[in-house]
Formats: C-alpha cells, structure tokens, sequence
C-alpha cells in the first residue's frame, strides 16, 4: 500500500489549488480519503478521538441494508418467474434476474445524487461527504421495481438539491432525502408508482391467467368484500409467515420484515440508530392497527386485517428502522424521540386505513414527524429551561 | 456524614501507561516558566525585567486590571527571559534557578479582605478558578459558594488525597470558608474515607467526569445566572493551607509522567511550570513517529513541545503519546483490528474489552462533518443540559438561548468526553470556550 500512497501523493498537486485539475479537488479529495484515513491529527481540545466517524457510521447502515437489498433481488426473480410460470427455476437463476432489474436503479441514483454531491462540494469548497452513500441504496429499495430510470434521475435530483443542499448539505437537511425522492416520484408519476402493474416486474413475458400484480395494501384498499383475503401474484392466501418473510410483491426493498429485523439489530448493536424511536414507532403502529382492527369496518378495508398482518405489510417496518431513525431529520432529545417514533408509527397506521387513497402511509409519516421533529424537540428544550428558571433565585427572575 | 452521589453518565477511557507510586526528586531542571495564557480572565503586565532576581513568590507578572493579582516566581532565580510573539503578548517569562530557594513572606490575617489580598499577591489566588467563564475569580465578587474537588478522574490521573495534602487540606478549607457566605463543598471518591467538619463533603461514584468540579457543582448546587461559584482541586486547597500555616507559599509539585510513550511511567517531583526538556530527559521513547508531549491529560491538556515547552497548568500530570502523523491507515473505516477504541460497536474493540488499556495516537480519525448523529453527546455528559443545543446556541452567537441552555454551568472541560466520542469530529472545547468568551465580552 506504501507504493500506491506514493503515486496518489505524487499526482495530489495537480489537484491542490493552482493545480491541472483543481476543480476536482474534492473528488480527488473523496477518493483519497476513501483509500487512506487522513493523518490529520488533533489542534485543539481532546488530543485523542473514537475511532468512529461518519463513514464508519454510514458504511454500518448500508451493511444494515443489506439483508433486505439481497433477500429483495432474490424477491423480484422469484415473483417474476412465479408470476410467468416458471417458478421452478433455481434461487440463483431468480436473484440474477432481480440483480439485473433493479442494477440500472441502483447505479442511476448513485450517479446522479453522487455527481450533484461532488459538484457541490467543489463550490462549496468542502469535503465529500459520505451521507448519500445511504441515501443511494434507500432510494431503489423503496421504489417499486419497474420505475423508469428517467424518473428516478429527476426525483434524485430534486431531492438532492431542493431538500438537502439547498439547506447546507449532509446533516442540515430537514426532510428525509430517500423519503422526499420517493414522494416526489409518488406525486408527479402516480400510474407508474402505485396500482397493479408496477410492483412485479414481467420483463415483456405473458403471466399466467391467474395472476395478479396488487401489493396486498393495495388489494386491501380496492377490495369491496367484507371479509377481504390478501394473495401472491397467483392468487393464492398469504400466510402470517408469508407476510414476515416477505413473498409478495413491493416495493422491492422493503417486503421483509425478518431482514429488515437482521438490519435492526445491526443498527442497535452497532449503536448507530436510535432503540427509541424504533420501540415506539412500532409500538405507535402497533396500538393504532388494534384499535382500527377493534374498530373495522367494511368503508375501510385496510381495517379488517390484524395488527400483526399490518406490522408485517407495506414499507411501515422498513420506514420504522431505517427511515425514522435517520438522525438528521429525527428528533435529538430522548424524550423527543419517544413522542416523534409513537406518533411516526400512529400517524402510518392512520393514513393506510382510512385514506384509501394512499395504500401505504408509513412515507407520508415519516415526512410529516419530519417536518414537526424540531417542534417536539423545541418543546423539550424549553421544559428543561423552564427547569433552570425556576431553580433561579428570586431577585435575578425579578431583573 | 459525608453524602453520596452517584455519577451514571461518562467514560472511563482506560490507557496504556498507567503511573507507578515511584516518587522521584527532579533535580536537574533549572529552568521553570509561567505561562499567562494559562490564566484567563485578566491580561498580564511584567513586574520584572530580565536579570531581576526573584525569591519564590516574588511577582513575575501582574494583572493590568488589578495589580495587587499576581503570577509569581515558583523558584528562587535569575529571571531569564520574557518571551513575546505576535503583537507583543507575553508568551511566557522564565527563571533560572539558583540560591538556597528562600521565600517571600506573606501576612494573612483572619479576616476576609486581607486573606484575599494576601492570597492574590502570593500568587495563589491564579490557582482557584470561578464559573461562569471557566477564569481566574474576579476582582470584588464574594462567591455563592466554594467547590474543591478531591480527585482527578480523567485518563491516567493520579490520586490527589496524599498524606502531604491531607495535612493541610483542612487547614485550606477553613480558610476557604472565610471566604464566602455560603458553604465550602469537598468532593472525594466513593471509596475514600476522609471527612471533615471545615467543608460539606460529598463521596461521588461513577466514571469520569466525576472528578470535574463542574459535575459536583451540577448535583450539588448548579450556578444560576448572576452567581459566581469558585473552583478548585484539593492540592490547590492543601496549598492554601500551608500558606496560612507558614506565611509562605509553595510551589512545589508532583507531576505523573503517564502514558504509552513513556518509557517508565512515575511521579516527579518538581515546581510549578518546569522545562520539559529537562523534566522528562530519558522519559520519553525513542521512536521513529513523532511524539506528542500533553501538558495534562489526553482529554483537556495542553501540547507542548519537548525541546521548548514547560509544565503548564494545572501543573500534575504530562501524558505522552504517538502523533500519528505517519500512520497512513489504507482503507481506515473498514478496518476490523480489534486495537481501534470505540465506544460503538461498528469497530470490534469491544470484543478485547474496553477496560483493557489502548494506546491510541493523535488522530482525529475521521473528517470534520456537521452534526449528523443525535444523543451520542447526553451519554458521556453528566449534566441537567441538552448539550448538542447549547452547542449550537453557541455556534449561532445567540446569547439569549446560551443562556436559557445553562451556558453559565459548563467549563469547556466539561464538553472533554462529548468531543471525544464525538462522530462528526466538532472541535467542542473550544466552541465552548470561545462562546465563554464571546458572552464575558458582551455582558460584562
């Protein structure tokens, strides 16, 4: 490695300031940094740190990603060649072909959010930095798996500038960036995000006769029935476990609550996300689907299904753990973060069951306790400084 | 009956270099040196010129806004130098020892105003501290109370409570208790069995920063604004009761060579501001990578250079350890060596055990970011404080908020362990102490 660090050093003047290439500095930057830590050593204060930093931090929720991107590739092969016919093809031969489906996705969100991130950094003369290697993979992961990549560069784009730097960039933005491309695409193209024939991707083949390509909310939210069945793309009943493990069609990332599980308690263990907001996010959803399940009725299908059916349906769980916990846009008082996780939770539950408009909630939100997590947190800061001017003495109340 | 409190939030950050009990006389250094900016709150003038012969506790420096405070000579000498830097501030004024170490001679009497004036022209009154503001006590203000804390619970510190300082250490609380209207507050270990009628004494348990006056005073009695508490450490306060004892004040000290760069960590015994190339000759390991030589502790100390520096204050640990500078790690962030110290469990130190002593460089480890991750700071910080938004009422200049957020309570010591763990890598110290600063300049 002494050798490669020589030629890197070699080349770095160029682009330094006077440099060939000095307006790619902070790309040269990033790149450098990515290969060697800096030696940059302390000049004030403590004169020794945690070896923890921010891309340590975002490399843990990507490998927290993980489970759930591997088990949703293998998902969209497996839904495909169920829903042509083919189910008996191997697990590797079904990965392969989601690994492909959603490959383009993957590689134009990095691409486009990446690039504006480094053109950025260059005027602003900053560093790269690492926030939007999450953001990156998040943003495939909750789009369904036909979403042209053309709309997915656009809604990038704007979420990218408009919500994060427009604000200052990683760390300042005040919406979720995955969460606003998602609801950007949600609100400009709905025919191509939502409905039946976007979730399973049929790859020019002709399903069989008996398939279907509603999620389960949405067969929920357009059933007339009053004791609604929800099914695979073959029409078949899905089971509880079904349901936990994630065989039905979705957004791709996001079906499996056992991954999403898996990636849970990386991000507990590692201690990088907050135990809090999730523990009341779930139990916000939790509480609210029992009392829409003791409450059902026939107006609101998405009522009739049990909490446990709901915790496990839709984006709610992946958008607890991985949406709600980004530490940015959450509350960062403990307190808060218990009012902002219960309420993120509820207010998902309340928008799939009684907006039948919107099959899924848990993105509306957790945009919306986005924008309300400062109000929460102004309101615990300011019972604490209550606190402090209550202990005062009389006289210095009185100045 | 002493009381008791329980610390539940810090860190014990454990470090190779651990010091013996060995106590060795430093014979050799010749030269000591006070350093003004160790001594905030006043701007210093010389009292002497270069070639004046000084006694121990002779002035060096004096404050231009009071001239009975002083700095004063820890050793009988020859003043050698007064160096200036830019713009003609003093960087330190140095003195050549020589002679049989006689002393000046101080008469305090029993009551308030003389003990105080006695106290600040024997150089003693520089060693106590107040809040707000983290500086050396005003000129004119009777403090609220008096906090003297009995140990240091940062990295690699030494016990305080010795049989020499217990020897005074009552004698200093009484006469300290002359100085307020309020109490005088003692603070020891939990395992310690010292107690005194002269001062309230609480036994405090839990990690660092439990030894930091400023998480005594926020369990005990927090500072409000318009109060001013003074501060500490029970060496300063068995000092002061010497001095009331003998008329004479004392600067000698023990320092704790500590930390993995020391060759054979122990205790020297020295004076107040000794110069560190003769202090720690033959201390320190001879290594290809540059050394770091701290002033104090890894956590709040100051850097100071090997070849020029001097002990600075407060004058009682020196901790060595690598620079870094060389490392050149491929690929850092993904390591896996279980020697890279985390309080997270992204890295897999946690597997070795985080009580096992770590050697750790200078590194800050990581690029500067804004504050991404929330809550990482409240976990090492114990006070009544949300500490991120106090930060950023500073960061903002907005006084009104830094002050409805308890900016009055907090030394930038305070905020040592928050900038540690820290992930965004935020130079917290000073940021508190420049947001001190800026609130003393707009509202005094």
């Amino acid at each position: 490695m002494k050798g490669l660090k020589k030629k890197i050093d070699k080349i770095k003047p160029n682009f330094e300031k006077g440099g060939k290439y000095e307006k790619l500095h902070s790309v040269f930057d990033g790149f450098y940094t990515f290969l060697f830590t800096p030696n940059e050593t302390s000049k004030s204060g403590v004169h020794i740190h945690d070896s923890n930093d921010s891309k340590r931090t975002m490399i843990t929720v990507v490998i927290a990603l993980l489970p759930c991107c591997l088990f949703g590739m293998w998902n969209i092969g497996y839904e495909h060649f169920k829903a042509i016919g083919e189910a008996d093809k191997s697990m590797f031969d079904m990965f392969v072909y989601g690994l492909f489906a959603v490959l383009p996705q993957i590689l134009t969100a990095y691409i486009v959010g990446l690039g504006i991130e480094f053109i950025v950094a260059q005027m602003r003369g900053h560093e790269i930095q690492e926030g939007f290697l999450v953001s990156g993979i998040l943003i495939p992961m909750i789009c369904p798996v036909d979403t042209p990549v053309w709309m997915l560069a656009i809604a990038v784009a704007f979420a990218v500038i408009f919500v994060k730097e427009v604000f200052g960039g990683t760390g300042y933005n005040f919406l979720n960036v995955a969460l606003a491309t998602r609801a950007f695409l949600f609100f400009s193209y709905p025919s191509k995000m939502s409905g039946d024939g976007v979730f399973v991707s049929l790859g020019g083949a002709a399903p069989v006769d008996s398939y279907t390509g509603a999620t389960p909310l949405g067969q929920l939210a357009a059933s007339t029935t009053p004791d609604p069945v929800v099914t695979d793309v073959l029409g078949n009943p899905l089971s509880l476990s079904d349901m936990f493990f994630g065989f039905y069609p979705g957004s791709w990332g996001e079906t499996s609550t056992f991954c999403i599980l898996i990636g849970a308690a990386i991000l507990l263990f590692t201690g990088i996300a907050s135990w809090r907001i999730m523990l009341s996010g779930f139990a916000g959803g939790l509480l609210m689907s029992l009392l829409a399940f003791e409450l059902s009725s026939d107006l609101y299908p998405v009522t009739m299904i049990n909490p446990w059916e709901q915790l496990c349906l839709g984006g709610f769980a992946f958008a607890i753990v991985f949406m709600a916990t980004d530490p940015v846009t959450a509350c960062r008082t403990n307190i808060g973060k218990y009012i902002y996780g219960f309420l993120i939770g509820a207010v998902a539950m309340v928008i799939r069951c009684y907006n039948t408009g919107y099959p899924e909630g848990a993105m509306l939100a957790v945009l919306l306790m986005n924008c309300f997590a400062p109000l929460i947190d102004y309101c615990v800061v300011n019972a604490n400084v209550r606190r402090r001017l209550r202990r005062a003495p009389a006289k210095i109340e009185n100045d | 009956m002493a009381k008791t409190i329980n610390i539940k939030k810090g860190l014990d950050i454990h470090l190779k270099g651990t010091p013996s009990d060995t106590v060795i006389q430093d014979t050799t250094t010749d030269l000591f040196a006070i350093v003004p900016d160790d001594f905030p709150g006043y701007t210093w003038k010389t009292a002497v010129k270069p070639g004046d012969h000084v006694k121990i506790g002779s002035p060096l420096l004096q404050a231009k806004e009071y001239a009975d405070i002083k700095l004063v000579s820890p050793v009988e000498g020859e003043v050698m130098e007064i160096k200036r830097g830019e713009r003609r501030k003093i960087e330190f004024v140095s003195v050549k020892k020589s002679g049989e170490q006689c002393s000046e001679t101080f008469a305090a009497g029993n009551d308030r105003a003389s003990i105080v004036t006695a106290l600040q022209q024997s150089g003693l009154f520089a060693c106590l501290r107040q809040r707000p503001f983290d500086i050396l006590p005003m000129q004119g203000v009777t403090p609220r109370d008096i906090f003297v804390t009995g140990f240091d619970s940062a990295p690699l510190a030494v016990p305080m409570l010795s049989d020499e300082v217990r020897k005074y250490l009552v004698k200093g609380l009484k006469c300290l208790s002359l100085l307020t209207d309020g109490d005088v507050y003692l603070s020891v270990p939990y395992d310690s069995d010292f107690d005194t009628d002269a001062a309230v004494v609480y036994n405090v348990k839990g990690p660092h920063p439990a030894g930091n006056v400023g998480v005594q005073i926020a369990n005990i009695a927090p500072v409000n604004k318009g109060e001013t508490v003074w501060t500490l450490d029970a060496v300063t306060c068995a000092r002061i009761g010497r001095f009331m004892q003998t008329g004479k004040p004392d600067f000698s000290t023990d320092v704790a060579l500590t930390g993995p760069d020391m060759k054979n960590p122990h205790i020297v015994s020295t004076y107040f501001g000794a110069k560190l190339s003769t202090l720690l000759e033959g201390e320190v390991m001879d290594k290809e990578e540059n050394v770091r030589i701290i002033s104090g502790n890894v956590l709040t100390g100051t850097r100071c250079s090997l070849e020029n520096g001097f002990l600075r204050f407060p004058y009682r640990q020196i901790t060595a350890i690598d620079e870094g500078d060389k490392a050149d790690e491929f690929m850092g962030w993904a390591s896996l060596s279980p020697s890279k110290y985390s309080v997270k469990h992204t890295f897999p130190a946690f597997l070795k055990g985080l009580s096992k002593p770590f050697s750790f460089d200078a590194r800050i480890k990581g690029g500067h970011r804004a504050m991404i991750m929330s809550g990482e700071y409240d976990k090492v910080f114990p006070f009544d404080i949300y500490p991120e938004f106090l930060i950023k009422a500073i960061l903002a200049k907005n006084i009104e908020k830094m002050e409805e957020r308890g900016i009055y309570e907090v030394a930038p010591e305070d905020f040592a362990l928050p900038e540690f763990v820290d992930t965004s890598k935020l130079e917290l110290q000073k940021i508190v102490r420049e947001g001190l600063d800026y609130l003393r300049k707009e509202t005094m």
